[in-house]
């Protein structure tokens, strides 16, 4: 007992000793770990503060919860959470369920098509959001866009896309729908190549026909990716902004106001920082939940060695 | 056997035919930005449209039949848009600070996490572990949660309204570290301890053993840096107000707001921010979906 101290003593010089002769390895982490530190832990530490903070010319003032009762109270985040929601409800699975259609159909093509098709279905995803936002606002035009000009030759009424409650938020729906899930093509075409051929020979054997191999041996073994993407997918479609933003700056009135929308509004027009912060932290929040229910839903009970 | 074999072709036909509609409706958008981007001032906007823009139709037949002026005049028209956006917007000034960025962002990414993911992988030090998984377990916060505090730390650097405020977060992002990681604990250590012994100084190792051998990973990394780099909307749109430090994408914003209706205006905009990424992505395909397979699900 009387030792103890002079050990831990001898421990912490043991240790500094060890750190020293690996200092090497500190001296190549560091660049990145100053910059990590600076613009990724530092904000991360510091947003707890800001949401229960106010932010005035002069100072700021401690002001406990109210900023996330402000929240609670506003007419107007309801109005982005229930638009974000509606948005999600129909992007998120229908990113999914098409990718995983066009993987199903582009997987058993020759390599030469297989190429051609992730290449056109990727294409999208590489020209920048806003490019993307932009020749829809042109296509979502009500008198000269080509959205009303198809609609037209079957003979429906031009539809006043982005001007009107009813379908703006419908008409940025529809352009995310419509923007093939590139990410998710390349992502299930890998996995399904590294399905074993065996288990579909074996399957063929017993009898099974191809909707069935599908059904019972591709869809469960693609389970992972299929996770993985609706919790991307998730995430991605609680944070749409750009579109918004260019398409139809949040209107008409509010009909399209998203989350990230009305945060970057209230923050960067409005200066609030204290009240953007609480909504930042309930956002994190509902997509950490959400994220983590889906894993539960889908928990992946297969494993495979790929 | 025989009707086993016909019905396996109608359905290769039909998933043939199903790939390609879609494959149409996924394109047109990018098909309608270069169209309307080339078409006559005065066709841009009529009804019906005019799919396939005149300069394209017409000016063979027009060459062919002698009318070379009325050629000429239809080439001019199809630059219209173009010689507005070059000439009456900073258009070359955004690009120039996007490319600028970009490349800056790509290659600091590279240096800085090809550096912090050998030691991470490949050196023994006390912490390693620990200050590896602070840094992953931060890739799970979505970044739009944090645009407050970024911009409060920014502004207190001083930066706001200077590339640095958009650059300085792109190089902190450490999915580069994660995706270097991973593909640097394939090669066998023995390389580097043959260096080692032939003398060879850490820096050396890391510089002619490690690099060299990442090279498949570091082109990896290196086109989704550029490209999301590029691309990044939100947050140039905050950290730069002057006109001057635009980015490419926040440049297309602006013009958009003052140019509601050029529709011919703003397609060539958006044309000219597209087709770097279209040529990039089109000669490293291969590395798009070593990126993506590599980064996302383990399988």
């Amino acid at each position: 007992m009387v030792n103890a101290p002079f050990s831990q003593d001898q421990e912490v010089v043991t240790m500094f000793k060890r750190m020293w002769k690996s200092r090497s390895g500190y001296l190549f982490i560091l660049p990145k770990y100053i910059l990590f530190t600076i613009f990724v832990l530092i904000p991360i530490i510091w947003s707890f503060f800001v949401s229960f903070q106010e932010y005035r010319i002069f100072g700021t003032e401690w002001v406990g919860l109210r900023n996330f009762q402000d929240a609670f109270q506003d007419d107007l985040f309801w109005v982005a959470v229930g638009n974000t929601l509606r948005y999600a409800a129909v992007v998120m699975p229908s990113t999914v369920i098409i990718a995983l259609i066009l993987a199903t159909l582009i997987h058993p093509l020759r390599r030469g098509a297989q190429t051609f098709f992730r290449a056109s279905f990727y294409l999208p995803t590489v020209a920048s959001s806003v490019v993307i936002a932009m020749v829809w606002r042109w296509i979502f035009q009500t008198r000269y866009g080509i959205a009303n000009y198809f609609l037209g030759l079957v003979g429906i009424e031009p539809i006043n896309w982005l001007h009107s409650s009813a379908w703006a938020l419908k008409s940025v729906i529809i352009m995310a729908v419509l923007t093939p899930p590139g990410v998710g093509i390349i992502l299930y075409l890998a996995a399904m190549g590294s399905i074993p051929e065996d288990l579909y020979e074996a399957a063929r054997i017993d009898g099974a026909n191809r909707f069935v191999q599908w059904w019972r041996i591709t869809l469960p073994l693609l389970k992972p990716t299929t996770l993985y993407l609706m919790i991307v997918s998730t995430i991605g479609s609680f944070q749409v902004f750009d579109q918004v933003m260019l398409m139809t700056q949040g209107g008409p009135g509010y009909a399209t106001t998203t989350i990230v929308h009305r945060i970057y509004n209230v923050a960067f027009r409005d200066f609030q920082f204290g009240y953007a912060g609480a909504m930042s932290m309930l956002l994190f929040v509902a997509i950490i939940t959400l994220a983590f229910v889906q894993s539960k839903l889908v928990s992946s009970d297969v494993e495979f060695k790929g | 056997m025989l009707k086993n074999m016909k019905a396996s072709q109608v359905g290769l036909g039909l998933i043939y035919l199903v790939l390609i509609i879609w494959a149409v409706i996924s394109l047109i958008p990018l098909y309608w930005v270069f169209t309307t981007s080339i078409q006559q001032p005065e066709e841009v906007q009529i009804m019906p449209p005019r799919f396939i823009p005149s300069v394209i139709s017409q000016y063979l037949p027009l060459k062919m039949s002698g009318q070379t002026e009325r050629a000429q005049e239809l080439v001019n028209g199809a630059l219209e848009s173009y010689r507005l956006l070059f000439q009456k917007t900073r258009i070359s000034r955004w690009f120039l600070n996007s490319l600028m960025i970009s490349l800056t962002a790509t290659a600091g990414i590279l240096f800085l996490d090809s550096m912090a993911a050998f030691s991470f992988a490949k050196k023994q030090f006390p912490g390693r572990d620990f200050l590896f998984w602070i840094m992953v377990g931060t890739m799970t916060i979505p970044g739009q949660v944090l645009l407050v505090p970024l911009f409060m730390v920014v502004r207190e650097l001083g930066v706001v309204n200077t590339p640095w405020a958009i650059l300085l977060p792109q190089l902190s992002m450490v999915f580069g570290v994660f995706l270097l990681r991973q593909f640097m604990l394939t090669v066998p250590s023995e390389l580097m301890e043959a260096a080692r012994i032939d003398g060879a100084s850490e820096f050396g190792i890391y510089w002619r053993v490690m690099l060299p051998l990442a090279k498949p990973g570091l082109a990896t990394l290196g086109i989704l840096t550029f490209t999301s780099s590029w691309n990044s909307f939100l947050w140039p749109l905050i950290a730069v107000q002057k006109s001057e430090w635009f980015t490419l994408p926040v440049g297309l914003k602006t013009l958009q707001d003052q140019n509601l209706v050029n529709y011919g205006l703003l397609m060539s905009g958006a044309a000219v921010a597209a087709i770097p990424m279209i040529i990039v992505f089109l000669s490293f395909q291969q590395y798009f979906v070593k990126g993506l397979t590599l980064g996302g699900v383990k399988g």
